[in-house]
C-alpha cells in the first residue's frame, strides 16, 4: 500500500471544486492554485519516476484486501510505464497551466477554464494509474467530458461544431469500450486487469476473445485517433484554446488512447500474431496518411494536429513490431528495442508537440491569425518564440541532437533488425516529409518577408516565454535518455513490465 | 440468448440512427439508444436464473443471488451517460443559436 498514489486523483479533483468556490471571491486564486497543484503533482510524479524502478506499487481503495488471492477492491497501480506517463501528464499540465496565466485573459469565465483543466488532469491521472477496467472507463469519461467542454470554450461557430463532432465520435468510442468491458466481465467475472489475465489464461473461446479485442481496439483507437478513426482530431485540436490544444495533442490522446491500448494488449490480452499485424498496419497507415494530410495545410494548428496523427503512428508502429516479435516468440531483444523506441517517442512527442502548440498560440496571441500565408518576418519581433519553435520543429523532424532524432533512430533500427525493411523505409520517408512540412512552417511564419512592416508587435509576456523555454530545454535533455545508464533507469523498467507476460499479473495478485 | 441478440440489435439501431440522421437532436437520441442498449446488456449479464435480490440472508446460506456488480456498474454508467447527454444537448442549443438550424448539412465550417 503506497499512500501517495490516490493523491494523483484526489488533489486535482479537490482543486477543481475549490477553484469554483473560492475563485469567485478571490481574484487570481484560480491561476496560482492550479499552477501550484500541478507543480506539486509533477514533483510527486518525478519522485515516482526515479524511485519506482522494477517495483510495482499497489494501493487498494477502501483497504479491501484480496480474498484467496482474488482481488476484490479497486486497485491503483504504479509501475515503470505508469510513472513515465504520469510524469508527462503533470509536467505538461503544469507548463500549460502556467502558460495560460497570460493567454486566458482573452476569455471570460476563467474559473470554469481552470476547474475544467483540473478535472481533465484528474481524469487522465485516474486512467493511467487505475488497475481496474471499469475504473479506467469512469476516469476516461471524466477527462473526455471536460475535454468536450474545453474544446467548445470559445463558443463560436467553429468551436461548437468541432466539439459536437468530437462528442459524437467520443460517445461511440465510449459505448464500444463499455460493451467490450461488459463482454470481458461476462466471461472472466472480474474487472481487475491482472485478474482478467489469469482468468483468460485458463483457456477461452477464440472467436469471442477476438471480438472483445476488436471492440476494445476500436474504442480506444477512436480516442487515440489512429487513422481510420481520426476524423474528429484536426477539428477538435485546432478549435480548442491553445494551451488546451497542447494538452489534448500532447497528453490526452496518449493517456486515454495509446497508453490504454499498450497496457491492455500487453498486460491483459494475449495477442495473436495476426492481430499484432493489424495493429502495426494501423500504425503504419496513421504515420503515412497523417503526414500527407498535414503537408497541404495552411492553418498552423490544423497542420500540427495532423502531425500528431502521424507521430502517434510511429509509436503504434514500433509497439506493433514489438508485439509481432513477442507473438512469434523470436528475437526478444529486438522486441525490447522496438517497444523502448515506441515509449521514447511517446515521451518526446509530448514535449515537442506541446511546445509547438504553445508556439502556435504565441503567434496567434500576437498577430491574431492562424493562417500561415498572413504571417512572415516574425523572427525579428519574437526571438524567443522563433528560437523555441525552431528547436521543436527540428525535434519533430528528427534532426540530431534533438530528442526526436534518437527515438526515430531507435524505431528504424528496430524495424531493420526485425527484418521489416519496408516499414523502416516508410518511417524514413515520412520523417523527410515531416521535415519539409516544418521547414514550410518556419519559413512562412518566421523568415519570409523580412522587410514586412508590422505595427507594434512585441514578444509575448513572461509566463508564456517561461513555459516555451522550459519545454525546449526538456526537448534537449530528453536526448540523454539514449545514454545507457539513464535509459536503464527510466525506460527499461517500463519495457520490462510490458514484455514480460506474467510479471504484471503475478506481482499484483500476490500483493 | 435471444435477449442478448435483441440487445445487440438495439445497439445497431442506434448506430444506424447516428449514421443516417441529419438532425442534431436525432443524432443525440440515437446515441442515447446505443447507450441504453449497452446498459441493458450489463443488466442482463448479471442475471442468474432464479436468483434473488443481492441482499445477504443469514438464515439461508445457500440461497442464489443475482450478480450485484453489473448493477453497480450500470448505475455508475447511467450517471456518466446523463453527463454526456446533457453536455451534448447544451452544445446543440448553442449550435442552434449560432447557425439557426438543426440540419447537420448546414453546419460545415471546418473541413480539409
Amino acid at each position: 500500500m503506497n499512500p501517495l498514489l490516490p493523491l494523483f486523483v484526489i488533489t486535482p479533483l479537490v482543486a477543481a471544486f475549490l477553484i469554483m468556490i473560492i475563485g469567485r471571491f478571490v481574484s487570481g486564486f484560480n491561476k496560482v492554485f492550479t499552477s501550484l497543484i500541478l507543480l506539486f503533482l509533477a514533483c510527486i510524479s518525478f519522485y515516482f519516476l526515479f524511485t519506482t524502478g522494477e517495483n510495482i506499487y499497489v494501493y487498494k481503495v477502501g483497504g479491501w484486501e484480496s480474498v484467496n488471492n482474488i482481488p476484490i477492491g479497486i486497485y491503483m497501480v504504479m509501475d515503470g510505464f505508469t510513472a513515465i506517463v504520469v510524469c508527462i501528464i503533470n509536467l505538461i499540465g503544469f507548463l500549460s497551466a502556467f502558460y495560460s496565466i497570460s493567454y486566458i485573459k482573452r476569455y471570460t469565465a476563467e474559473n470554469y477554464f481552470y476547474a475544467l483543466f483540473c478535472l481533465m488532469i484528474a481524469g487522465m491521472n485516474g486512467v493511467v494509474i487505475s488497475g481496474d477496467l471499469f475504473n479506467i472507463f469512469v476516469f476516461l469519461e471524466i477527462s473526455v467530458i471536460s475535454a468536450y467542454a474545453l474544446v467548445a470554450f470559445g463558443v463560436e461557430k467553429n468551436e461548437l461544431e468541432a466539439s459536437f463532432k468530437y462528442q459524437v465520435l467520443g460517445c461511440l468510442a465510449s459505448f464500444l469500450i463499455l460493451f467490450g468491458i461488459g463482454l470481458i466481465y461476462w466471461k472472466a467475472k472480474t474487472l481487475n486487469i491482472a485478474d482478467i489475465k489469469t482468468a483468460f489464461s485458463n483457456g477461452y473461446d477464440k472467436t469471442y476473445y477476438l471480438f472483445v479485442q476488436i471492440l476494445i481496439l476500436s474504442g480506444f483507437g477512436l480516442k487515440a485517433a489512429i487513422i481510420p478513426f481520426h476524423a474528429w482530431l484536426p477539428d477538435a485540436h485546432s478549435s480548442a484554446p491553445s494551451p488546451i490544444s497542447a494538452m489534448l495533442s500532447g497528453v490526452l490522446i496518449k493517456a486515454v488512447g495509446i497508453y490504454v491500448i499498450i497496457r491492455l494488449f500487453f498486460n491483459m490480452f494475449v495477442v495473436s500474431e495476426s492481430f499484432s499485424v493489424l495493429i502495426t498496419t494501423l500504425g503504419t497507415l496513421s504515420m503515412v496518411i497523417g503526414v500527407f494530410l498535414a503537408i497541404g495545410q495552411w492553418d498552423i494548428k490544423r497542420l500540427l494536429a495532423y502531425h500528431s496523427i502521424s507521430q502517434m503512428g510511429y509509436v503504434v508502429l514500433s509497439v506493433g513490431i514489438g508485439m509481432i516479435l513477442i507473438a512469434r516468440g523470436t528475437r526478444p531483444e529486438v522486441a525490447t528495442l522496438a517497444i523502448a523506441g515506441g515509449l521514447f517517442h511517446l515521451i518526446n512527442h509530448a514535449a515537442f508537440k506541446g511546445l509547438l502548440f504553445l508556439n502556435a498560440c504565441a503567434i496567434e496571441y500576437t498577430i491574431g491569425t492562424r493562417n500561415l500565408k498572413e504571417m512572415g518576418g516574425l523572427a525579428k519581433y519574437m526571438p524567443a518564440t522563433s528560437a523555441t519553435s525552431f528547436v521543436a520543429s527540428m525535434s519533430i523532424s528528427g534532426i540530431p541532437p534533438f530528442n526526436g532524432f534518437f527515438s526515430k533512430l531507435i524505431i528504424i533500427v528496430a524495424a531493420v533488425m526485425g527484418r521489416f525493411y519496408f516499414l523502416a523505409a516508410l518511417a524514413v520517408i515520412v520523417s523527410i516529409i515531416t521535415l519539409a512540412s516544418f521547414l514550410k512552417f518556419q519559413r512562412y511564419a518566421f523568415y519570409d518577408k523580412p522587410d514586412f512592416k508590422r505595427g507594434k508587435i512585441k514578444e509575448v509576456p513572461f509566463p508564456m516565454i517561461f513555459s516555451m523555454i522550459v519545454l525546449s530545454v526538456i526537448c534537449l535533455i530528453l536526448s540523454l535518455l539514449v545514454i545507457p545508464g539513464v535509459r536503464e533507469a527510466i525506460l527499461t523498467p517500463a519495457v520490462n513490465i510490458l514484455t514480460d507476460p506474467l510479471k504484471y499479473a503475478t506481482t499484483i495478485i500476490g500483493q | 440468448m435471444i435477449t442478448y441478440i435483441m440487445c445487440f440489435i438495439l445497439f445497431l439501431v442506434g448506430f444506424y440512427g447516428v449514421i443516417t440522421r441529419r438532425n442534431l437532436v436525432k443524432i443525440a437520441v440515437s446515441l442515447s439508444i446505443m447507450e441504453i442498449s449497452t446498459f441493458l446488456f450489463f443488466a442482463l449479464i448479471g442475471y442468474v436464473d432464479g436468483g434473488a435480490a443481492p441482499i445477504v440472508d443469514p438464515a439461508d446460506p445457500v440461497k442464489t443471488y443475482v450478480d450485484p456488480l453489473p448493477q453497480a456498474m450500470v448505475l455508475t454508467a447511467i450517471v456518466i451517460g446523463l453527463a454526456t447527454t446533457s453536455m451534448m444537448m447544451a452544445i446543440i442549443i448553442r449550435l442552434y443559436r449560432k447557425y439557426g438550424t438543426f440540419d447537420i448539412r448546414e453546419i460545415k465550417n471546418l473541413k480539409g
